[in-house]
């Protein structure tokens, strides 16, 4: 395989956009990642997106972002894995790359969650699910969490009032991020006072989804230095998908999480670390309850020990292990398929030092996680400052 | 309109009909191609008895199309007690009645319209506290 | 053609007919009838029924009727393939054309070489299926026949029937008298054209003519099929341990009974509408329901339905001694009634749907 790095990123706003289109939301990204990358022209685009299909009534999206970004006979297509279909255009971007298939691979994750308004919405978002044994029944991506979240109280007999250590800090990274959707701090009482959503999980424990794009622009060293770039270069250095059940019924132990487990081995596996060797963890906070279970699975805390990383500033940007370190999805936004490309780009920013007043001292090495639902798939990276 | 969809898996809906393993006799549902706890194909049909615990509980309140008209409701992961978990709505019981390990049965219950109030009334499995009365 | 001169008599089985199984179902949900009094009559007004009970908004004809079908199914310890009718009478079916019964027998596994049909006769239709069903066993064309009257009742708000309009019923398998809980010693109907009560297509709540809903139509009816049963088999009221009634409130039923020589003792345990309401096509249905959970081998029960527009089915049971034990092998129809959820006016509006329109 052929060594593989990030020459340019770009991020647009995330938030209720209502007047800019689907097309012109991943323009913008791509614009942003093809100057960040000195013009260099991509051989493919791959894109992350899970709603389209439905709350825009549009599918080949490949071809309709290619087409309107004016790179015309490229290849182009979408792929697609829930809320994880970042992840999986990212991946797919890296393969391209490394196999020798494409000399540059650009990957833009779009969302436009809020071109479908009310009980729509939700019914979108359940697309994901099992659509015949768990759709059908009136369950929610919410009530999957709360589902969760009942289930580790009772069995870990964890405080309730704990998960609000994960929405507080992702508000707190978010204040300094330019492109989240809330830049201002919660605290814990305003997370106790929160209506329920899906009880026992409420408002603040659920990420709001929202529209937005983050493109990523691969390739090789050599290209990269042709092309004369001059930030930073950062290497993927490794990169593995996982699946679990779909439904959340079909699994033994749905508190385990396992795709996310296998998905960060196998990635450190492929990198030659640790997974406690990096300097911070972009991970998904769709809910706060996977926030908890991702850190589980992930090695950085025993089963029914992860709320506990929330309470004594482990997690902070100046911890033992940061996370969420631009907000997350709890304060960025949560732009559900394009997630997973925002998680690249700002773990990108940080190990290229752009990361401003959030910038997470001497980091080099950064994992990121995104999931499809409750971890039904899981895709991990290892990135790393080359 | 989705009349096939909801048509073909009427008898899973209605009576809880899954399948029990020809190789294994792991038993199943919902029915699936691949049986999986020996990875054979599984196809002989087992009804379930409908009887189960509460393994876990959400109360729903941001209720997506189609099941406005119910919410709030309460969507619960059911152990069968031959074994699978199937997810289903709990009815005929208060949200704070509900506990993990609460024994409940199955009832065959309207879960919603397909599309509007115009189309077919899709009826299928909830979960009740058991009813155990007198006998 | 010249009429007949032969007079019309019982109708007996052709060969023994009974009862295999029954179920009841009531929903948990209860609205007292202050509660109704409290919105439209300033709290002050005579209530027909204590309370009545309403269908949660997951229930429907169909739901109920399955539920009740499982609970008889139960009781005969048959399996559903054996059925070869599954009937279900009901003014409150869920769609205008479509069948419930399809839903009812695919629910409850019953084959697909079945007789399945709706029937409408306003408060009759559960009886009218049930007399179907004893002449399908009779006739030899079944071993098993599966007649349902279930109704989740419809009342305008503010109406009259709003105190009353109430939901419920109950499932009967009729079988081969040798397998029986019951055995039917004879049938016999009375019908005229009589205009009461009737709900024309498309609308959503019936219109009914006040009083003369009682005399010409309720008490004439039942009165000459209770009348002419009990002539015809020759036996009296002493003669019949139980009477059910078609109970639209709680006064109607006592003073029928009355009118034929029954006592109160004798409907006491089959008398419903004081505590569920009047459940149309379920009440009569629902009441033999209740005395058959508590009867004793032996006993007489005479049941009499009533249906606007209008007709009665009058019926004579004797029990045996397979009731005893089939009493417990389902719940119980006071069970359901014991299972009680009282709700105000506000959530009735909500469960009902009345808001909608």
């Amino acid at each position: 395989m052929r060594e593989v790095v990030i020459a340019g990123i770009g991020q647009t706003r995330v938030g209720e956009l209502w007047d800019i289109s689907l097309r012109s939301l991943a323009y913008q990204a791509i614009k942003a990642a093809r100057r960040d990358a000195n013009g260099l022209m991509p051989d493919a685009l791959y894109v992350g997106n899970y709603l389209a299909i439905v709350t825009s009534h549009q599918s080949n999206l490949g071809t309709l972002l290619a087409d309107n970004a004016g790179l015309t006979g490229v290849e182009a297509f979408t792929c697609e894995a829930g809320q994880a279909s970042g992840g999986a255009a990212f991946q797919m971007g890296f393969m391209a790359v490394a196999s020798g298939y494409v000399d540059a691979a650009l990957v833009v994750g779009v969302e436009k969650y809020t071109d479908a308004i009310g009980s729509e919405q939700e019914a979108a978002l359940a697309i994901s699910m099992d659509a015949d044994y768990e759709a059908m029944v009136g369950l929610t991506l919410a009530g999957q969490a709360g589902l969760l979240m009942q289930r580790y109280l009772h069995q870990y007999g964890a405080p309730r009032s704990a998960f609000g250590a994960f929405p507080v800090l992702a508000h707190a990274n978010a204040v300094n991020n330019p492109f989240a959707m809330y830049r201002r701090a919660i605290d814990q009482q305003t997370y106790e006072k929160a209506e329920p959503v899906a009880d026992p999980l409420n408002l603040y424990d659920q990420a709001s989804y929202a529209d937005g794009a983050a493109a990523v622009l691969l390739t090789t060293p050599e290209k990269a230095q042709e092309a004369g770039i001059r930030h930073p270069l950062v290497r993927v250095r490794g990169s593995a998908g996982v699946i679990d059940t779909l439904a959340l019924h079909d699994r033994p132990d749905p508190l385990a999480f396992d795709a996310a487990r296998y998905a960060v081995q196998r990635a450190c596996e492929m990198g030659g670390v640790l997974p406690g060797e990096v300097d911070l963890f972009e991970m998904d906070d769709a809910f706060s309850i996977y926030a908890v279970l991702g850190l589980e699975a992930a090695g950085f805390a025993e089963r029914g020990e992860g709320w506990r990383l929330g309470q004594n500033g482990d997690l902070r940007l100046n911890g033992r292990l940061p996370i969420l370190t631009m907000g997350g999805s709890k304060g960025r936004g949560n732009p559900l398929g394009a997630a997973g490309v925002y998680q690249i780009v700002e773990a990108a920013q940080q190990l290229r030092g752009e990361a401003g007043a959030n910038q997470v001292t001497g980091a080099r090495m950064a994992l990121t996680l995104n999931l499809g639902g409750p971890a039904s798939s899981a895709f991990a990276h290892v990135l790393e400052k080359r | 309109m989705e009349i096939p969809r909801h048509w073909r898996l009427k008898k899973q809906r209605y009576s809880l009909q899954g399948e029990i393993c020809p190789h294994c006799e792991g038993k199943i549902f919902p029915p699936r191609d691949v049986c999986p706890h020996c990875g054979n194909d599984a196809r002989t049909t087992f009804t379930f008895s409908g009887r189960g615990k509460v393994y876990s509980f959400t109360h729903v309140t941001e209720a997506p199309a189609g099941f406005e008209e119910t919410a709030p409701y309460t969507v619960a992961l059911v152990q069968l007690e031959e074994g699978p978990v199937v997810t289903a709505q709990l009815t005929d019981v208060e949200a704070d009645e509900v506990e993990i390990g609460m024994p409940v049965e199955m009832v065959t219950r309207k879960i919603r319209s397909d599309g509007n109030e115009r189309g077919i009334i899709i009826y299928g499995y909830k979960f009740r506290p058991v009813l155990d009365g007198a006998r | 053609m010249e009429k007949p001169e032969t007079p019309i008599l019982a109708h007996k089985p052709a060969r023994p007919v009974g009862i295999v199984g029954y179920g009841a179902y009531v929903p948990r949900y209860r609205l007292p009838a202050r509660e109704v009094a409290r919105i439209w009559k300033g709290g002050k007004d005579e209530a027909p029924v204590r309370e009545k009970s309403v269908p949660g908004a997951d229930e429907d004809v169909i739901t109920m009727s399955i539920e009740a079908a499982r609970n008889a199914l139960a009781r005969a310890r048959i399996h559903a393939h054996e059925i070869r009718a599954v009937w279900v009478g009901s003014e409150s079916h869920p769609y205008a054309v479509k069948p419930s019964s399809t839903v009812v027998a695919e629910a409850i596994g019953a084959p697909v070489s079945i007789q399945a049909g709706d029937w409408e006769f306003a408060c009759k239709a559960g009886t009218e299926a049930m007399v179907a069903a004893i002449a399908m066993v009779a006739a030899g064309m079944g071993r098993y026949a599966l007649a349902i009257g279930m109704d989740t009742a419809q009342g305008r708000p503010g109406d009259a029937l709003e105190y009353t309009a109430a939901a419920g019923g109950a499932a009967y398998i009729l079988g081969p008298a040798e397998e029986s809980l019951a055995v039917v010693e004879g049938t016999y109907s009375y019908v005229t054209d009589t205009p009461d009560f009737w709900r024309r297509a498309h609308e959503r709540y019936p219109q009914h003519g006040q009083r003369f809903t009682g005399d010409p139509a309720y008490f004439k009816h039942i009165t000459e099929a209770g009348k002419q049963l009990m002539k015809d088999l020759g036996v009296t009221a002493a003669d019949i341990q139980y009477a059910v009634f078609h109970q639209p409130n709680t006064k109607f039923p006592q003073r029928v009974a009355k009118m034929l020589g029954f006592t109160p003792e004798q409907i006491q345990p089959g008398l419903l509408s004081p505590v569920i309401g009047n459940t149309y096509a379920g009440a009569a249905m629902i009441g033999l329901s209740a005395v058959l959970d508590c009867a004793k081998p032996g006993d007489r029960i005479l049941v009499v339905s009533f249906g606007s527009g209008a007709g009665s089915d009058a019926f004579l049971f004797r029990t045996t001694e397979a009731l005893v034990e089939r009493q417990r092998l389902a719940l119980q129809t006071q069970d359901y009634i014991a299972r009680r959820t009282e709700i105000d006016y506000g959530m009735y509006v909500r469960l009902r749907g009345k808001l909608a329109d």
